[in-house]
């Protein structure tokens, strides 16, 4: 098979396993977008658990550990992956933490209060498994197959989020101030997550049907499934230009790209400071590593 | 070492593959297996295997396009409605 005869193969819903030949291109698209996929799951923890001791309940503090549980699980799984297309985990790790790979735009951001939690158990989770169940779709078959037990898990999540948000909604006028900021502060992040609208013929994700939906697809599928479910609640999206029009389209105000740009590229408020902490902790537990080895030698 | 992982939902079901774990040696990888494939009780039992000790093939000939050994070999539909008219038993 030659570059066009895969191309086509994969464009018509063919699917590839590791050992079938894939032109180098495809290769290196998929290892750049599935290490960055690993990366976010296993910087997405760091301000969750920034909450896990102060967490309001024990119900909660044990709902969250859980889940942060499941999101490193998530980045082996992924991890795995991108070993078998030829980088190691070693140096994902090593490219992580120097600030060469990227991580989703929304964990390069503060969690300023337990409301914060929730949003992001809700709504980030929620645009996360927008993204992830069309990933079930990918061409890459390995990938696809670890998706469906990733998005089993994610739904636990935001679930989870939805009720502290619904528990905080139902309490004190305090509690219903703390929903409102959090999702204020979350709002632009949030229209951010999906990327810029390039269409999806010129994305070359799309192109190699690594990704099966476009950016824009995307946000409207968050849109149109999360704005009423936040409405409903009384609460204001911070967008006086969002509104569904009568053919069912998404009109929202122009997301902040340049900050998009500046915090994936490592500028964010929290970015240097969970970097720093992932540096620590892998330095801090290169002993555990070279006694599993040692002992299984 | 490279070990890959078969799951089972419920008993008597099949075990499916489920995906890799690298670890040093095999009592290591069922301890990793166990986490990533049955810590929400999503599995009854694993199967956990050496990558090299799973013999793939995947060449599946069929030149003379055998079709008698399978159910598209047969097709009874104008037969058996010539059968009932001749039984006289077709409905109208």
């Amino acid at each position: 098979m030659d570059e066009r005869g895969f191309l086509e193969y994969v464009q018509s819903g063919g699917q590839v396993e590791t050992n079938d030949w894939m032109p180098d291109d495809y290769r290196s698209k998929l290892v750049k977008f599935i290490e960055m996929h690993g990366n976010s799951e296993l910087m997405g923890v760091l301000p969750e658990r920034e909450w896990i001791l102060r967490a309001p309940t024990l119900q909660r503090k044990l709902a969250l550990t859980a889940k942060v549980q499941d999101e490193v699980g998530h980045a082996q799984l992924i991890y795995r992956v991108v070993e078998d297309l030829g980088k190691p985990r070693s140096q994902c790790l090593a490219d992580l933490i120097s600030g060469k790979a990227k991580f989703h735009n929304v964990f390069h951001y503060p969690t300023q209060t337990w409301g914060d939690v929730g949003v992001i158990a809700w709504l980030v989770d929620a645009a996360a498994i927008i993204l992830q169940k069309a990933l079930l779709k990918c061409s890459y078959a390995p990938y696809a197959r670890i998706m469906k037990k990733i998005c089993w898990e994610e739904s636990f999540h935001i679930l989870h989020g939805r009720d502290v948000i619904l528990t905080l909604m139902n309490g004190t006028a305090e509690q219903r101030e703390l929903v409102q900021e959090a999702l204020t502060r979350w709002w632009g992040p949030l229209m951010q997550f999906h990327g810029n609208p390039i269409p999806r013929e010129e994305d070359p994700m799309f192109i190699w049907r690594i990704k099966s939906q476009g950016n824009e697809e995307a946000r409207q599928q968050f849109l149109d499934g999360y704005v009423p479910q936040i409405w409903e609640l009384g609460l204001t999206v911070p967008d006086p230009k969002l509104r569904k029009r009568d053919d069912g389209v998404w009109e929202y105000g122009e997301p902040d790209w340049d900050e998009l740009r500046l915090v994936v590229t490592g500028h964010g408020p929290k970015t240097a400071e969970r970097l720093d902490l992932r540096r620590r902790m892998l330095e801090q537990e290169a002993w555990v590593r070279s006694v599993v080895l040692a002992e299984a030698a | 070492m490279i070990f890959e992982v078969f799951r089972q939902e419920k008993k008597g079901a099949p075990f499916t593959h489920a995906g890799s774990v690298v670890a040093p040696d095999a009592t290591f990888a069922q301890a990793f297996a166990h986490e990533q494939y049955g810590r929400r009780h999503e599995s009854v039992a694993l199967w956990v295997v050496p990558r090299d000790a799973v013999h793939e093939v995947t060449e599946f000939y069929d030149e003379l396009e055998k079709t008698y050994h399978r159910v598209d070999g047969y097709s009874l539909k104008a037969k058996l409605k010539e059968a009932r008219e001749r039984a006289g038993t077709a409905s109208s």
